[in-house]
């Protein structure tokens, strides 16, 4: 442990009403606190500038899912085991539950969150390139009021959001419209579990007659955020699958991807392997 | 003696520490606190090499509340001893590596103590420094060790071993049908035991220093701190407690931070606890050497070696330690199971502004089997024949000689059959029915398949004149309970030294296996029975064991006290009437050197070791030309160790040792910025998990040496020795491209596949031959 925990400030409030009141009350002072699988690492490592911390981990009212036909709306203080182990997410959302359990080892799993997970706005979370790909949007709330946001307006530079200070990440909703989608989604990570991304995609392909109708691609390690890559999307839209349209859509990613040289991995590697991951999913299709 | 019809040894009881740990009443060292025990941290450096200029006291921080110690205040020598003494204590004007200890702090409260270290500033004039051999050895390199007028610059250490008619070699290499050339090179390696290195030291004026840790051999550690502090080794205590792990980490690294503690307590006047976290171990404590080895051969056409010419270089770090005693058993081992006619190895250790690396599992034989047995398969490639040929027809078979001159065994104990081996291994892995399957659909996959093996052997115990020197004595004391209670200095870390030791014992004296007790090591109560290194412990030290059960039964029968044939109601009697009459009863026995046991130390020649385990391992890989990651997919570690004392814990060692190995072949590396490991995280320091690893298929051949308790050999090392060359030579065969170069990883095999112009496994030829 490199930080002196006396140095910090933790306030667990009984309501979310009460933790509104004191992000309200001084905004951007408080770092809210959920499963703590981020935090507590840095605080281990001596690197949490954040010297007040609410808690917000204990509060059930941000942990549930709730199914309608029509959609599905998701605590952001639930799980990620929760993910994986509702039924709806397994048969609706098969990227979801695949990239949650991606995430950490078991243990993580039971303690973080999706909320933590999209806050936290790493450019290589597990989450956000299926969340991405689904289309979800985003319900954001303060002591101001509710407003949501669809998802892809959320992250706007590397690790920075479009939540306000005095703002917490209430819940993500999904609608359940993805029937005739083709999923696919793979993690190239440093090894097969407990890995942070080299590279990631997520996505949903609609063809009909041999022609893409609809495309999503969300991404992760690509640019200094979660993305869509739109650009690819654009140059496989009504485009039947063929040599040529595969080489094109490879060419837009390179476009519109600027990933980075670090301690895990290459530039280089990293577009040209998200290039072959999109020629793998157009040649499943 | 009794009739006793169940053998414990060959049986698998449970670990004599095992339910302790398993209830978490084990007690490791971060577990203990003493009363008004203060806690101690370092102050490192922050550059690779330079003078350092000044040292100054952030006024924010209550200095007066902390212990400074500077190597001012060593009251002995400012130094670490292991082979030489140019590695400091403290540093003083000079730092030679990046995380180098300059000063040391110590206060009641631990969660102070990281901005407190931080607020020291250190200001330096840096000088030019070097991180890799190649660096170190270049004409212009800066001297940054030793003479700077040496004619090799740099130089720790050097052998030269000339086997056969080795001044014949130029003629043989100008004679020869095919010269082939190779260059090989591996990486740091992180040893990533469980626990990291911690030490509580206490001192007094009257008694001196008693320390206590994790640690593997108490008495290197009593030696480094006598010098440290100018102490009598009776005034040096050292406790080994429960180490959670080791791999030869805890080798040399705890003598350090067991002198930074005891130098805290004596000046603190409390008793001091210094652990560090996985950060600080990362970055500062020691690695494996990276290698550089470059192979020449001599090869007839139908493939037999006639002549070799190896040159392999270790990188050191910036201090020595053990890096002569690395660099002899690398040297040994370049050799590998084969016959040469004739063979030059050079070998050269080198320093750099690296941290000091320091023993791993292996101790420098991994890393030149991997250049022998990746070349073996190269000059297969070149010749056109198979690596099963080109094995076959060097490998030393009973009656020949190793490199160093030493007798394969023709008949009576200890005599292995290598094409037997070979050929067990090959047919269990059904070797040649899948490299044909892979070969035929390769061409329209993704994946590409591949198998390959290596061909190795290990030597048991210190190399050379290494146990007649170490002189190891082993001791068996009576209880007052009347039960055996076994001495050593070797010390259990996971590894099962406790449960062996107590079996071989247990099978000595016809006793319950749960009637023998082993004493923790305690340098004040366990006389020195040598460190537990080497693949020793189950040779060497058992055998010590099984004659001073021998010698303590005898004692027993001569006083009449026991019978010949008895139980062990009758043992413990006649234990307790021999104490009550004679009074305390303890066996002692020393080493004794087999008589036919000759080493040459300034020619390297002679009998290496007493013994060998030899072993062939084949690896399965998957090699996906989607994101360009290899796995390894199946494993088959087929292996004689002479008599298996424990077979669960011998197929526990040989499965940990692939795992590692894998990790050496495919995930670790160590990424060095100006000589600072820069991933010095879990996260981001790559070992596989076990949803990396294959299914490892472990099998023994039991030959009984002479050398060893029942037969026994050693077994602890030679597992490391066997998967990246193994791995590497099945990627190959996936792949049709020669990676020479660990560790391997997606990036490296990208930047291959795409750079040849191709981005899957087309057929590219092999690169070398001459």
């Amino acid at each position: 442990m490199r930080s002196n925990v006396l140095q910090y400030d933790l306030t667990a409030p009984a309501t979310l009403e009460a933790v509104l009141e004191i992000l309200a009350y001084e905004p951007g002072e408080y770092t809210l606190i959920a499963g703590g699988t981020e935090i507590m690492v840095a605080l281990a490592a001596g690197r949490l500038a954040a010297k007040k911390l609410v808690s917000i981990n204990h509060l059930q009212e941000l942990r549930f899912i709730a199914v309608t036909p029509e959609a599905i709306t998701i605590g952001s203080g639930t799980t990620f085991t929760d993910l994986r182990k509702h039924p709806v997410i397994q048969s609706d959302f098969p990227l979801l539950k695949q990239a949650a359990s991606w995430t950490g080892s078991i243990a993580n799993q039971n303690r973080a969150t999706l909320g933590g997970n999209i806050v936290n706005a790493s450019p290589a979370a597990d989450t956000p390139p299926a969340l991405l790909a689904c289309e979800a949007t985003l319900t954001l709330v303060s002591k101001r009021g509710t407003r949501t946001m669809p998802y892809t307006d959320f992250h706007l530079g590397y690790k920075k959001t479009a939540l306000a200070p005095d703002e917490l990440l209430h819940s993500i909703h999904i609608k359940r419209n993805l029937n005739g989608y083709i999923p696919y989604t793979r993690k190239v990570g440093t090894r097969n579990a407990q890995a942070i991304s080299k590279v990631a995609l997520a996505a949903l392909c609609l063809t009909a007659e041999g022609v893409v109708k609809d495309i999503r691609i969300g991404a992760a390690s690509l640019q200094d955020r979660p993305a869509r890559l739109t650009a690819t999307e654009q140059a496989l839209l009504n485009q039947p699958i063929t040599p040529a349209t595969i080489a094109a859509a490879r060419a837009a990613l390179l476009t519109e991807t600027h990933p980075i040289d670090d301690i895990r991995s290459t530039a280089q590697y990293r577009a040209h392997v998200a290039a072959n991951l999109l020629e793998e999913f157009l040649l499943s299709l | 003696m009794s009739a006793q019809t169940t053998h414990i040894v060959g049986s698998s009881p449970i670990r004599k520490e095992g339910v302790a740990k398993v209830l978490g009443r084990a007690q490791y060292i971060d577990d203990i606190a003493l009363p008004n025990m203060w806690f101690g941290a370092t102050v490192r450096s922050t550059i690779p090499r330079g003078r350092i200029t000044s040292i100054t006291f952030d006024p924010a921080i209550p200095w007066h509340e902390f212990t400074i110690v500077t190597a001012a205040d060593v009251p002995g020598e400012n130094t670490i001893v292991h082979i030489a003494k140019d590695h400091l204590c403290l540093a003083s004007t000079h730092v030679n590596h990046p995380n180098e200890p300059i000063l040391l702090l110590a206060h009641p409260d631990r969660a102070v103590l990281p901005a407190a270290v931080a607020a020291v500033h250190i200001t330096y004039d840096p000088l030019p420094a070097v991180f890799t051999i190649d660096q170190a050895e270049a004409p212009d390199a800066p001297a940054i060790w030793g003479d700077p007028d040496a004619p090799e610059k740099n130089l720790f250490k050097s052998y030269l071993m000339r086997s056969g008619n080795e001044s014949q070699l130029d003629a043989i290499f100008a004679a020869a049908d095919h010269i082939v050339t190779g260059e090989y090179r591996t990486g740091a390696q992180e040893q990533l035991y469980i626990e990291n290195n911690g030490i509580i030291a206490e001192y007094s004026a009257t008694h001196g220093v008693t320390v206590r840790g994790a640690m593997q051999c108490p008495f290197y550690v009593v030696h480094a701190l006598q010098l440290v502090f100018n102490l009598p080794a009776e005034q040096c205590r050292v406790i080994q407690t429960e180490t959670g792990g080791a791999f030869g980490g805890k080798e040399d690294f705890p003598s350090v931070i067991a002198a930074h503690a005891a130098l805290l307590a004596m000046k603190s006047g409390h008793p001091v606890k210094i652990c560090y976290d996985r950060a600080e171990d990362l970055a500062a404590t020691t690695k494996r050497h990276p290698s550089r080895t470059r192979i020449r051969t001599a090869v007839s056409k139908d493939g037999k070696l006639l002549g070799g010419d190896i040159a392999f270089c270790l990188d050191g770090g910036a201090y020595l330690t053990l890096s002569a005693t690395v660099l002899s058993r690398g040297t040994i081992h370049a050799a590998g199971p084969y016959r040469w006619p004739a063979l030059r190895v050079s070998g050269k250790a080198y320093a750099t502004n690296l941290p000091p690396h320091g023993a791993f599992r292996g101790f420098g034989a991994p890393q030149s089997i991997f250049a022998t047995e990746r070349h073996m398969d190269r000059i297969a490639h070149a010749l056109g024949i198979t690596p099963e040929d080109v094995r076959r027809r060097n490998l030393l078979a009973p009656g020949d000689r190793t490199a160093t001159g030493q007798l394969v065994p023709q008949s009576g104990p200890d005599t292995v059959d290598m094409q037997h081996l070979l050929t067990r291994a090959l047919t269990e892995s059904d070797y040649h029915a899948k490299q044909a399957r892979f070969q035929k659909e390769n061409p329209t996959s993704p994946i590409k398949r591949g198998i390959g093996f290596a061909t190795f052997f290990h030597g048991s115990g210190f190399t050379g004149s290494g146990e007649r020197r170490l002189n190891s004595l082993v001791e068996i004391e009576l209880t007052p309970t009347g039960q055996p209670q076994i001495l050593v200095s070797s010390t259990e870390f996971g590894q099962g030294t406790n449960t062996i030791l107590c079996q071989i014992a247990a099978e000595t004296l016809h006793l319950p296996y749960d009637f023998i007790l082993i004493a923790q090591p305690d340098t004040k109560h366990v006389p020195n029975s040598g460190p537990t290194v080497a693949s020793r412990t189950a040779m060497i030290v058992g055998k010590l064991v099984e004659r001073a059960a021998q010698s303590l039964v005898q004692s027993l029968i001569t006083s009449g006290h026991l019978p010949h044939h008895y139980s062990a109601d009758d043992f413990r009697h006649a234990a307790l009437a021999y104490l009550a009459q004679h009074g305390p009863l303890k066996a002692s026995v020393r080493y004794q050197s087999p008589g036919d046991i000759v080493w040459d130390d300034d020619n390297y020649k002679g009998e290496a070791y007493p013994a060998y385990a030899w072993a062939v391992y084949v690896a399965e890989v998957a090699v996906d030309t989607t994101t360009y990651a290899a796995t390894c997919t199946n494993f088959y570690a087929l292996q004689e160790v002479g008599k298996v004392l424990h077979p669960i814990l011998a197929a526990g060692q040989i499965e940990g040792g692939v795992a590692q190995g894998i990790g050496f072949a495919l995930y670790e590396k160590c990424v060095w910025q100006q000589g600072h490991m820069a991933n010095n995280q879990m996260t981001n320091y790559i070992m596989p998990t076990s949803a990396d690893l294959p299914p490892i298929h472990v099998a023994f051949e039991e030959i009984p040496s002479i050398h060893g308790p029942f037969g026994a050999k050693g077994i602890g090392e030679l597992p490391m020795d066997g998967p990246a060359p193994a791995i590497l030579n099945a990627i190959e065969d996936a792949t049709r491209i020669p990676f020479n170069e660990i560790p391997l990883l997606p990036e490296d095999i990208f930047q291959r596949m795409t750079a040849n112009g191709h981005t899957s496994g087309d057929p590219c030829v092999p690169e070398a031959t001459a």
